[in-house]
């Protein structure tokens, strides 16, 4: 028999994953032991998973590396996405504390999903590779799927469990046909060698078919219009910490994933996505910020408006270039700390029966936590995107990056949009300072695990608010590489 | 495209086999249908009651810990035949690869799922 020669592995490229999976394994670990443990010690562990990957992170910043025959790709566009990934797992387990301990639903599978999850991400924006795209994709999104399911004796949450696993399942098997029929026309499921085969024969109707069906499967993980119908359902009913790391973690990751795919494969290949694109940022943001307008609940017009800041998103990729596609990275990451922000003061606030999701609840909130209510206001108004607030810099540089690239058409639809916007979250503003309070909302002071995230949240919206350049010209030459 | 032309050949052959022969039968046979011809007859057991029920959880958690041996002994019998040309690199990453599902294991057994109810 032949000797075995074992290929070198490289597991450097992996290191801030792997210092995730080895947080969630020592969590599980730590829940084998005795039972007299202190429960923080749980999320101790799963906060220092985070920080452990993202110190390796920033240690690897400008030293682009590659594992398992470039199946894994860790650049300085992975790694960008690496530090949104860890600030929005390190921030929702600090925000998850209070929240599950309160809620009675306090395990160490929930620390341990959540890393699991966070794994996937960080996997998903290094991939080179259509096959770890899809495996990254998965290990996010199973874990994301129980995490729904939390709640186990709530209906709503049993729902957002059991639609966002059916319809996930649905767009993943979209997404696997579509690399079948990529890899039947290229022979690879390389990125690059897909570009090489592409470029040789960009008419092959495979292709094209093929990137359809990734399209719809990245769309779904988006929650780009069309594909948004379980966004709503999913945000409300899942337990609000876990929203808050649906919306921003898996929402930067799915978006790294599209946009290294696109970028890599479809360099100036015909046939042009862009009027695609073009059609698709419109109606999703227009849609999105149209139901919202129409929603009592808070959580559910959150979900909404994430969607329509997806179409925002979708602006810069249409607008396209280092100076487009950089803007949705710095977009991406001032979305990710005002978001998980906003959600984490929703997981403070609470009724007699149950969490406090109706608009009417916050009335008169800043007469009684005027803390709260000043940072849930804060963040709201970072969503709309007023100055100095990281929100407006974000919408700046998109919609920038739109008319120079001539879609001036495609950037006033979007501040319509974002003037639109504004009502449905000033009427909570308006709520929380100009009504008298009415009913029994009880506000949880947060602890100082979670007073950490909120002030992390804010410190993080304002420095990005008043001092974009160095962080915007980071983005921008992460993503340089990519569009050569 | 022309590689795909035997797939969808044999395809149609498929398709076309299981409809004549279903078609052929149904004009031949006598048809005499009675409640025993109609019962359920694949697994051999009679089927009692309805499939839309309740039952136990254990089921499909014992048979994921099963589907885990299975397909761990499915790497060791080949890691097994080779270990001694491949040296003590392939030992570790095989150790490496067990710890990890021994932990699983671990956890498992402390969640008590291998305790039927």
């Amino acid at each position: 028999m032949d000797a075995i020669v074992l290929p070198a592995v490289v597991l450097g490229p992996l290191l801030p994953a792997l210092i995730v999976l080895a947080a969630a394994a020592l969590v599980l670990g730590l829940d084998l032991g005795p039972r007299a443990l202190p429960r923080e010690l749980l999320a101790v562990t799963a906060l220092a998973g985070m920080i452990g990957a993202l110190l390796a992170t920033l240690a690897r910043w400008g030293a682009p590396g590659r594992a398992f025959r470039d199946m894994v790709v860790l650049d300085n566009y992975a790694l960008f996405f690496n530090v949104i990934i860890c600030y929005s797992g390190a921030l929702i387990v600090l925000l998850s504390m209070d929240y599950l301990r309160r809620t009675g639903s306090d395990s160490a599978e929930y620390y341990a999903l959540v890393l699991f999850a966070t794994a996937g991400m960080m996997l998903l924006a290094a991939a080179g590779d259509l096959v770890v795209v899809f495996l990254a994709l998965e290990l996010m999104s199973l874990s994301l799927y129980v995490l729904a399911g939390l709640f186990k004796r709530e209906l709503a949450s049993g729902e957002a469990a059991m639609k966002y696993f059916l319809l996930g399942a649905f767009a993943s098997s979209f997404l696997l046909y579509g690399i079948a029929l990529v890899y039947g026309a290229a022979g690879t499921t390389n990125l690059d060698r897909i570009a090489a085969a592409m470029a040789a024969r960009p008419r092959d109707p495979l292709f094209v078919v093929g990137y359809g069906l990734l399209l719809v499967g990245f769309g779904f993980k988006i929650s780009s219009v069309p594909f948004h119908m379980w966004v709503p359902d999913v945000y409300q009913g899942a337990p609000t910490s876990v929203t808050a790391l649906i919306a921003t973690g898996s929402k930067a990751a799915a978006f790294a994933a599209l946009i290294r795919v696109l970028a890599v494969t479809l360099r100036g290949v015909p046939p042009d996505w862009t009027p695609l694109f073009w059609a698709v940022a419109v109606v999703t943001m227009t849609v999105g910020n149209v139901v919202a307008i129409a929603q009592s609940n808070l959580k559910r017009m959150l979900a909404y408006s994430s969607i329509a800041h997806v179409g925002y998103m979708l602006v810069g990729l249409v607008a396209g270039g280092a100076g487009g596609t950089g803007a949705v990275l710095f977009y991406l990451l001032t979305y990710t700390f005002t978001t998980a922000g906003a959600f984490g003061v929703i997981t403070l606030c609470e009724r007699a029966r149950g969490e406090a999701v109706e608009v009417g609840d916050y009335a008169g909130l800043a007469r009684r936590h005027p803390m709260l209510a000043a940072a849930l206001g804060i963040f709201l108004l970072s969503l709309i995107g007023i100055p100095p607030l990281a929100g407006f810099v974000g919408k700046f540089y998109v919609f920038g990056a739109a008319v120079r690239a001539g879609y001036v058409w495609l950037a006033v639809i979007g501040l319509l949009n974002s003037a639109m916007a504004a009502y449905y979250y000033l009427r909570v503003v308006v709520y929380m300072y100009m009504r008298e309070p009415e009913g029994a909302v009880t506000a949880y002071a947060p602890s100082f695990a979670g007073g950490v995230a909120l002030t992390v949240a804010l410190l993080a919206i304002v420095l990005l608010g008043v001092m974009p350049a160095p962080f915007v010209d980071l983005a921008q030459a992460a993503v340089a590489p990519l569009l050569r | 495209m022309s590689g795909y032309l035997p797939v969808i050949i044999f395809a149609a052959l498929i398709v076309g086999f299981g409809v004549v022969s279903l078609a052929v039968a149904r004009l031949l046979r006598p048809s005499r249908p009675d409640a025993v011809k109609l019962m359920n007859y694949e697994c051999g057991a009679e089927p009692i009651g309805s499939a839309w029920m309740q039952f136990p959880a254990g089921f499909y958690l014992v048979a994921l810990v099963f589907i885990v041996f299975d397909v761990l002994a499915v790497f060791l019998f080949p890691w097994a035949l080779v270990l001694r040309g491949a040296g003590l690199g392939a030992f570790w990453v095989m150790a490496a690869f067990v710890a990890i599902l021994g932990l699983g294991w671990l956890y498992a057994y402390r969640e008590g799922v291998l305790e039927w109810k």
